[in-house]
């Protein structure tokens, strides 16, 4: 349940922003977080961002996701092909 | 070994076969019980495999980490009726959504024509609201700090005059102080929440060392984020230092935790005595609305009542000592039989945090 999802901030709006995390953008709320900046990763909680995540620590994840991103459409390749 | 570290590794199964390795063959002075409390340690836990590389006489025990599996059939019962009303748009998330009641789910409603949708954020049911309103729309408030956190802001924000909420928040520090002053008591230390940390910090727990003496290590998510966490408490309950809270996800906790979250949540809800399915009422363990935002809660605003026959305990389920730790799934006669993923007998089956929903989807594992 209190899953949280590490995206980059790619707009500042107020307290709403626009994060992007594997090529799919979300709109997200920054009224728990204070002095976010564009280009900051945040931990996202429930469409609000709950924490700061170091960069290099953030990207390490995101390049999990990406990993078992490219896995699962590889899967699919290869069951097409059977 | 720095976090930095470890993260460079945390996926290198060259790292985590001489930590499993180690653990594994590891001869325990006594046997030891660890405990968790967050559904999504259970899931990594489970998913991994963890438990099959425990050394003999050393128990991982799921707590009450899974605010669905926690949430009275009362406050179900109460979402219930009011989506059957005309009118109303129930808006939850979706884990709520199969939970069984004695008689019904939200499923079950929305089958039968109910207006009920399920949300990601709180922040959705507030935009259902602008565009429906003639309606009445309700947002079920189920989860722990790191929720209350997005929930709080949400009705700080202004929502419309047609969106409440039925609150059903529950805090974690009251609910370790229970596990721990309960009798027959016990463990030898706490695998704290990752995400329920960020906002509570590791300043949170001090309670745990300094009126119990019991370890607590807050963990990440990986299988070597528990690794570790589980190695760091068996130390501390073998080299009789002073019991310490440590912690092991500093790439997102931090010392002091979420100022501004816990200042939003403490604006909109004061604790209170809340009841915890198939547990009772554990003091200080829920968020009531203050008075300033009292309009903004459906139970009062509707003059919603539970059904007189709320159950907690469903006839033959064992979810009230799953979720204590005092049983195993495997212990309950339903488990994999009469209560499956697809139809549920008690709430731990329900979500995918809950401990016999984990346990039965990695069962082969």
């Amino acid at each position: 349940m209190c899953l949280g999802i590490p995206m980059q901030i790619i707009q500042i709006n107020g307290k709403e922003a626009a994060a992007e995390a594997g090529g799919v953008k979300k709109s997200i709320r920054l009224d728990l977080l204070e002095g976010c900046k564009t280009g900051d990763y945040v931990l996202i909680h429930t469409g609000f961002a709950i924490e700061k995540l170091d960069e290099r620590e953030a990207l390490e994840t995101l390049e999990l996701i990406r990993q078992v991103y490219n896995a699962g459409v590889h899967q699919r390749f290869d069951s097409k092909k059977k | 070994m720095s976090s930095n570290s470890i993260l460079q590794s945390i996926h290198d199964p060259a790292i985590m076969k001489p930590l499993a390795d180690a653990l594994g063959k590891h001869v325990l002075k006594q046997p030891l019980a660890i405990m968790h409390v967050c559904g999504t340690h259970e899931h990594a836990i489970a998913k991994a495999g963890i438990r099959s590389i425990l050394p003999e006489g050393l128990r991982l025990i799921a707590g009450p980490g899974c605010p669905v599996c926690v949430c009275p059939s009362h406050d179900i019962d109460l979402a219930i009726g009011a989506a059957m009303r005309d009118g109303v748009i129930l808006t939850t998330f979706g884990d709520m959504f199969r939970v069984p009641s004695i008689n019904s789910s939200l499923e079950m409603v929305k089958a039968k024509g109910r207006a009920v949708r399920v949300v990601y954020s709180p922040m959705d049911a507030v935009r259902i609201a602008r565009d429906n309103p003639f309606k009445e729309v309700i947002f079920v408030a189920v989860g722990f700090e790191t929720t209350a956190g997005p929930i709080a802001a949400t009705l700080a924000a202004d929502p419309p005059r047609n969106f409440t909420i039925i609150p059903s928040l529950r805090l974690i520090p009251p609910a370790l102080t229970f596990l721990l002053e309960r009798a027959g008591s016990a463990l030898n230390g706490f695998i704290l929440p990752g995400h329920v940390s960020t906002v509570l910090g590791r300043r949170g727990y001090l309670f745990l060392e300094t009126g119990y003496g019991m370890p607590g290590v807050i963990a990440g998510f990986e299988p070597l984020d528990i690794l570790r966490a589980i190695i760091d408490l068996v130390n501390q309950a073998e080299n009789g230092m002073p019991a310490r809270v440590v912690n092991l996800y500093k790439r997102v906790v931090t010392e002091n935790g979420n100022r501004k979250a816990r200042e939003s949540i403490y604006r909109v809800f004061e604790p209170v005595d809340a009841s915890w399915r198939g547990i009772g009422v554990i003091p200080e363990s829920g968020l009531s609305l203050r008075s300033e935002f009292e309009h903004l809660d459906a139970v009062r605003k509707l003059g919603l009542e539970p059904f007189a026959e709320s159950v907690d305990v469903m006839p033959g389920c064992i979810c009230h000592l799953v979720i204590l730790g005092d049983a195993e799934p495997e212990e309950c006669p339903l488990f994999g039989t009469v209560c499956t993923p697809r139809k549920p007998t008690g709430p731990c089956m329900v979500s995918s945090e809950g401990t016999c929903r984990a346990r039965y989807q990695y069962r082969r594992v």
